[in-house]
């Protein structure tokens, strides 16, 4: 324990300390040297190219992948252009910038992603610099190319190149550059000589920083911070100028609160002596030899070295480290420390440290105080320790909440895990706390190491939709690649695997599957999918458009099966689209609708496929309806009966044929008499053609048209009565005998207020209907006379209601009279 | 057989002559079943759904900047009023209100905002402005905002006719509409036409998103029941919703879901309507719980537009009643008012101060609704009380009873052949064929032809229409059951004949409404006076000659917790039943909260006020309460307009 302070260095108020995270397990010939080296901050990958510059095609130099802990990933001889610089996206791809612009993208595993262009300008000028950053819209690109002028691409998943205005007065390479995010953009810092400039879209923009005059040599290096929240430069004198990244604060004086040491690219201070610097509060220097060649990564919360043979982690000693094990710290995490260490021994000073936390109540504290400063330390013993003396602590707490302690020992243990050297992920807590579990699980993934993932996310209990069904579904999508294995050995694997777990969609691994050109084992895939939904739009991918469109109407979502239906519309020929739709009645019924509304005649030929004579025939009776010139008309009609008969409709092509014959006497007569005809139904056109008084007319249509008599009878009737011709009515009532009785005549006088000649029928209505028609002019007597001759009890009913008790008094007393006698039969 | 029916037809016209002396007794009934409903539980308050609704609109609105002018689908515009009014939209930068017509527009904006129904036609009138402000050189923005969802053929027609990067689309979830305490409507009419007619199922998602979304603000349901093949699907999309979803742990606030499918009961929506609220929407036709009262109810020459929900306290009271007892309420009620308006006299400055601050406001809207309703119902009475209504009630009765089929054929004849009304005729036509399953071939023939020659050609789709929904049908020669089984049963020995015609059945899609009646006792035994006035069972919706079909299902399910005794009903109405128990398992426990007691019914395809009040009713009696959710309110009118196929 009294080592830990050993490796700490002082820097003002705050400490520094260097701690040795791995011997590297790589073995390198020449170190670093005449190596472009790319480490994936977060503890990532390290990428390798071994002589990149040298040009001649017979030496093709081989790109190399380490984890942190320089354990190799891939190997394989580069044989593209020459790369200018390597850089990892914030997934953990690798990006190589070449000479020409091109960018070419590669898993961590070494296999080939894809490639982008940074655009002709780039390609054609040459690419002289590149830098690759992070900003919080994802990984970018930027390239000073040969003609001097920066592009940039803020996020390479969403290309969008944008270049840069022109720097004034430069020459030739400036001195140096760098990215810097600020109010949501992304700009480029220049500094040529001993100017500065700010790039952005629009602008390019002079600066001076605060407190470095003008005059001063030229500016040599520049770095930002992690956060881009400070700057750093040097200048040709050895200069080192500290301030905020937007250059209205120096920083000559570190706060103590500031984390970061300046981290400068290295090259020159290291070729020329192995020597590391810290630069910090009023010129306080800390100088660390380095042996060998050696690169920086900037961390969150420190900087990692990597040399040939080692990795390390420079850092401030975080604030609960550095109370507690400070020497002569008296701080209650150290007194608590002290304690448990004497309780161990079992000596009764344990009593006397924790007497004295206690007695200033500092006691949860420094619980408080040793559980932060376990999850800073490296060490497990260091951890264990300083987690023992909180647990110790807590014994004699009651009410103090135990989440801290139980979680910083789980993030510990899935720290420890990662950390271990053949996994390789050197990360801090507070870089893990950054960048989250779900992104940690991600880089796990893509290492494949999907035992460890699922390891974890059991041991965090993390919901298993993000957690281990997600993890199964990459290892899914990565076992269906693996080539040697056959289709239903996989598909019986994954299955297997997959089967209890919670939100997986099998769609994607089946799309990964066809991806890799084995669609076989897509389909077999799919099968496993329960909702057929999701299975639609890669069976439609995949070409299987019968298979596509079955599962489709499985489905149920009347959308999904519209793709398909426009997608097959489409790729198909009409006459396989209409087989296939043929077979699926839902789809063909949905096709119709939309025809309706769009092609009419797709619609038309739909019925003719399927010889549906019956709905061709509606169709063209539909059509003549559209039509306003007659001879249209009637050629649809025409038409119409023609597929009536083939549909061995006769009722319809009958009634189709007399249509288009009263479509023709309209027309005849309109032309004659001027009548407004054409469109009627026959009731509506003899009802017209009575009231005019075309009373021939109305006997032809009668006669050709077989109208019943019964319609006959009340059309004559009401059209008599309309006209109030009572004298006509008589005679027509007398004529024949009537079909419909003779209730309609009084009736139809009664509506028209002709009581009086409404009585002149009352006598020839029947016996059943006579009541009604008594009633019906009013005649109450007439009607109890008919009632009671009737014997009929509701009708005798019906009468009492009509009469008035006071007036009636007589006929009520005979009613009633004549009901009981009915009501006894 | 025939008395009942008398009977009732008698008491129509004497309370009609008798209506005061009534009156008393009417209104005590009454309050008795004011009083039952205090014991009811509590229903969870909808007015929540009308406020999400509005808030995403306003989101909507919002994504589109500065002034712009708003073009609304016409039937979507009584909706949108009950959910954001103009003052809201106005707000919102909303400019200039229109209706969309198909034709041709009048606006000087630069911003254009379409709210429409995913329909293919409007889409492609949108498309064609597009098109032509292009032509013309001018530039606009152009947003459509489809409620309750976008569909893929619209955006097809979009990218067929060239304006897919021109228009921004988006979805306004408005699923559901609370038309009253108890009544949410999809306002979706033309799901009836789309899904049972042309077997184009994308409402289905829609309905189910709709129970999602009851589910997700509500709480889950203990138990779902189901009949019908849409109701299946519904379910099954409103599964996979659920699935999908995260699944949360509430104390649920419905018991029990019923899903139902509108073909499986045609014959209540055909009926004619005899109750107050029903009758109201037969003669003026309710709009989104409104209707407008031309100048024969209002007694001036205006007209007035009224809501028609609990809100109406005269409403309220009225609505469930059987005809022929509202006069008689509404002229106690005045009274009634007539006393308080008298109370005034005899009073000193003070009290008229009260009065006049506390009562008076009171007083003078329940006046003005009154008159409103007393005018209505004069109205009414004018027009149902003639013969020929109380002719057609008799024939409908006959026909549900299945007796004198014969004159009822005669009756039909006349009526189309004096050309009394179209849709009636229509209706009795669909009656006669669903009661009888299908009509003769002689008689079938004879009377479409005679339809036809009274109205015109065209029928031949309608018919065409019908015959594919089995609303009217021919019975095909020698098929007929009857004929069947003799020639079965020559070859067979006795036993095995029943099950043999039972097979057959299943067999042919028949409506079997007379073997269903009598199963289900939907017809009460005749030869007994039904009194309207203290009804004992939902039969009174209908004069106490037929209970609804569709609500018996419910009640004979809800009783058995289950289809089990079913059988036979079930296979009659082509089987597709199902009962699934839901998430909340826990349920058990909490079995007698008030939550337990509230059903949620859902009918696909529309439901009558009708069916609403003979649900009321059961609630009632069954200590429940009855939600209904319906895709949109229907009768008989419209679900035989809807088949017409005179407009497409």
């Amino acid at each position: 324990m009294a080592f830990v302070t050993a490796n700490w260095n002082p820097l003002g108020d705050a400490f520094y300390r260097k701690i040795e995270l791995y011997e590297m397990g790589w073995n390198l010939k020449d170190g670093l040297r005449d190596c472009l080296v790319a480490a994936a901050p977060y503890g990532g990958p390290i990428a390798l190219l071994k002589a990149h510059n040298r040009r001649s095609p017979s030496a093709r130099p081989q790109l190399e992948i380490f984890s942190s802990s320089g354990l190799p990933l891939a190997s394989f001889p580069w044989k593209s252009g020459v790369v200018k610089q390597l850089g990892w996206t914030v997934s953990d791809d690798l990006l190589c910038v070449q000479e020409d612009g091109t960018v070419l993208v590669y898993d961590l595993l070494g296999g080939f992603k894809r490639h982008f262009s940074m655009g002709n300008e780039v390609s054609q000028s040459q690419v002289l610099e590149t830098k690759i950053f992070h900003s919080p819209y994802g990984t970018g690109v930027a390239i000073l190319t040969g003609a001097l002028r920066f592009t940039l691409a803020t996020n390479i998943d969403d290309i969008k190149l944008r270049r840069l205005p022109e720097v004034p007065d430069l020459q030739g390479a400036p001195s140096c550059w760098a990215v810097l995010t600020q109010d949501r953009q992304s700009k480029v810092l220049v500094a040529n000589g001993s100017h500065l400039f700010v790039l952005d879209n629009t602008a390019c923009t002079p600066v001076t920083p605060p407190g470095l005059s003008p005059q001063a040599s030229s500016i040599v290096h520049m770095c930002v911070s992690f956060s881009y929240k400070y700057l750093a430069l040097l200048t040709d004198s050895g200069l080192v100028w500290m301030g905020t990244s937007n250059l209205k604060f120096v920083l000559l004086l570190f706060s103590c609160r500031c984390r970061r040491p300046k981290s400068q690219q290295p090259s020159a201070v290291v070729m020329w002596d192995g020597l590391l610097l810290v630069v910090g509060e009023c010129k306080e220097t800390i100088q660390y030899h380095l042996d060998d060649d050696s690169i920086l990564v900037p961390e969150l919360d420190g900087v990692r070295i990597i040399s040939g043979t080692h990795h390390e982690l420079l850092q401030e000693v975080p604030g609960a480290c550095e109370e507690i094990f400070k020497i002569a710290s008296m701080a209650p995490g150290a007194l608590l420390l002290e304690a448990h260490k004497e309780y161990e021994k079992e000596s009764q000073k344990a009593d006397e440290y924790l007497r004295e936390i206690k007695e200033q109540s500092l006691l949860s504290e420094a619980v408080r105080q040793c559980v932060e400063a376990a999850g800073h330390e490296h060490e497990p013993e260091t951890q264990k320790t300083l987690l023992r003396a909180a647990s110790f602590g807590k014994c004699f707490l009651s009410n103090f909440p135990p989440e801290q302690f139980v979680s910083m020992c789980r993030d510990l243990r899935v720290l420890n895990a990662v950390r271990d050297y053949t996994v390789g992920i050197p990360l801090s807590l507070t870089q893990f706390k950054q960048m989250t579990i779900q992104v940690l699980i991600d880089r796990l993934v893509y290492r494949k190491l999907y035992p460890l993932a699922i390891e974890v996310c059991c041991y965090l209990k993390t919901p298993e939709y993000q957690g281990v069904s997600r993890v199964l579904k990459h290892w899914a999508c990565y076992k269906v690649q693996q080539k040697e294995e056959s289709d239903e050995v996989i598909a019986k694997a994954v299955s297997v695997k997959l089967a209890d777990a919670a939100g997986i969609s099998y769609s994607e691994i089946a799309t990964k599957a066809y991806e890799s050109g084995r669609t076989e084992l897509a389909i077999k895939l799919l099968e496993f999918e329960p909702r057929s939904g999701e299975q639609v739009p890669l069976l439609l991918k995949m070409k299987k458009s019968p298979l596509a469109l079955s599962k489709a109407i499985e489905s149920g979502d009347t959308d999904l099966v519209y793709t398909v239906v426009m997608y097959l519309k489409n790729e198909l020929n009409r006459g396989d689209f209409f087989m296939m739709l043929r077979n699926q009645p839902v789809a063909l019924s949905l096709y119709k609708q939309f025809c309706k509304h769009q092609e009419q005649d797709t619609l038309k030929d739909l019925f003719n496929q399927d010889d549906d004579h019956e709905e061709l025939g509606n169709f063209y009776v539909k059509a003549s309806y559209k039509e306003q010139r007659l001879e249209a008309r009637i050629a649809h009609l025409q038409s119409a009966v023609d597929e009536y008969y083939k549909a061995k409709k006769e009722f319809s092509a009958k009634t189709t044929e007399d249509e288009m014959r009263l479509l023709r006497f309209q027309r005849k007569l309109e032309e004659e008499k001027g009548e407004q005809l054409v469109g009627f139904s026959l009731h509506d056109t003899m009802t017209t053609l009575l009231s005019v008084g075309l009373h021939k007319h109305v006997e032809q249509l009668y006669k050709d048209f077989r109208v019943p008599d019964k319609r006959f009878w009340w059309l004559r009737l009401k059209a008599l009565a309309e006209k109030e011709d009572w004298e006509e009515l008589e005679k027509f009532s007398k004529s024949k005998k009537s079909p419909i009785g003779y209730l309609p005549f009084v009736e139809v006088c009664i509506k028209h207020h002709n009581k009086y000649e409404a009585r002149k029928y009352v006598s020839k209505v029947t016996l059943e209907q006579k009541v009604k028609a008594h009633l019906a002019v009013g005649d109450v007597e007439g009607a109890a006379e008919a009632a009671i001759e009737r014997r009929n009890e509701s009708e005798i009913g019906t009468v009492l209601s009509r009469c008035a008790a006071t007036t009636d008094h007589l006929l009520v007393e005979r009613l009633n009279r004549a009901k009981a006698t009915v009501a006894k039969k | 057989m025939q008395l009942p029916l008398v009977g009732v037809t008698v008491m129509l016209e004497r309370n009609v002559l008798q209506v005061y002396p009534a009156a008393e007794s009417v209104v005590g009934s009454l309050h008795m079943a004011h009083t039952e409903w205090r014991d009811a539980p509590e229903l969870p308050d909808f007015s929540l759904l009308k406020r999400l609704a509005r808030d995403q609109l306003i989101f909507l609105l919002e994504q589109l900047p500065g002034k712009k002018d708003l073009f609304i689908d016409a039937d979507l515009m009584s909706p949108l009023d009950r959910i954001a009014n103009v003052t809201i939209l106005k707000q919102h930068e909303v400019d200039k209100l229109y209706k969309v017509e198909l034709k041709p527009i009048v606006s000087s904006s630069d911003q254009l905002c379409f709210l429409i129904r995913p329909r293919i036609q409007t889409v492609k009138w949108i498309s064609d402005l597009v098109n032509a402000d292009k032509v013309a050189g001018r530039f606009r923005r152009y947003k459509i905002i489809f409620t309750p969802q976008k569909f893929y053929a619209c955006e097809t027609v979009l990218e067929e006719q060239g304006v897919y990067g021109d228009v921004t689309t988006d979805e306004w979830n408005f699923y559901i509409l609370p038309l009253d305490d108890d009544i949410l409507s999809l306002e979706l009419p033309e799901f009836f036409r789309d899904n049972f007619l042309e077997g184009d199922q994308r409402w289905v998602t829609t309905a189910g998103s709709a129970l999602h979304l009851l589910q997700s603000v509500y709480g889950s349901f203990s138990k779902v029941y189901g009949i019908g093949r849409c109701a299946k699907m519904v379910y099954e999309s409103w599964r996979e919703l659920m699935e999908e979803g995260e699944q949360r742990t509430r104390q649920p606030e419905f018991a029990k879901v019923f899903l139902v499918d509108r073909d499986v009961d045609f014959v209540t929506p055909l009926c004619s309507q005899v109750v107050y609220e029903g009758l109201v929407d037969d003669l003026f036709r309710i709009k989104c719980g409104s209707v407008e009262f031309g100048p024969d109810v209002t007694s001036s020459d205006k007209s007035i537009k009224v809501m028609l929900n609990s809100q109406d306290k005269v409403f309220s009271e009225i609505r469930n009643e059987h005809f022929s007892n509202v006069f008689g309420f509404l002229s106690q009620k005045a009274k009634n008012l007539q006393t308080a308006y008298d109370k005034r006299r005899g009073m000193d400055i003070q009290q008229m101060k009260a009065f006049v601050s506390d009562e008076l406001k009171g007083l003078k809207q329940e006046h003005r609704l009154l008159s409103l309703h007393i005018g209505a119902s004069e109205s009414m009475m004018k027009k149902k009380t003639k013969q020929d209504f109380q002719e057609l009630l008799k024939t409908e009765h006959s026909l549900l009873e299945g007796f004198e089929i014969r004159e009822c054929i005669t009756y039909i004849e006349e009526h189309i052949n004096r050309q009394v009304s179209m849709i009636d005729s229509l209706r009795l036509l669909c009656l006669l064929s669903i009661t009888e399953n299908g009509l003769l071939s002689k008689d079938y023939r004879s009377l479409k032809a005679q339809y036809l020659q009274s109205y015109g050609i065209k029928h031949l789709l309608t018919f065409a229409n019908l015959r594919q929904l089995g609303l009217l049908e021919e019975q095909q020669a020698g098929e007929t059951l009857t004929v069947m089984e003799s020639k079965v049963g020559k070859l067979v020995n006795d036993k095995t004949v029943g099950k043999l015609t039972d097979a057959f059945s299943s067999l042919a899609k028949k409506s079997n409404f007379r073997a269903l009646s009598k199963r289900l006792a939907l017809v009460p035994k005749s030869g007994e006076e039904y009194d309207l006035r203290v009804p004992r069972d939902m039969a009174y919706v209908f004069s106490g000659a037929y209970i609804p079909l569709s609500c018996k299902l419910i009640e004979q399910v809800l009783e058995r917790d289950g289809w089990t005794g079913l059988e036979e009903v079930t296979r009659m109405l082509n089987g597709q039943e199902f009962a699934v128990t839901g998430g909340s398992s826990s349920s058990e426990a909490r079995n007698k909260t008030d939550a337990q007691r509230i059903v949620l019914v859902m009918f696909l395809g529309g439901c009558t006020f009708s069916e609403i009040s003979a649900l009321r009713f059961l609630g009632k009696e069954r200590g429940c309460r009855f939600i209904v959710v319906t895709t949109a309110i229907t009768n008989s009118a419209r679900l035989l307009e809807a088949l017409l196929d005179n407009h497409a």
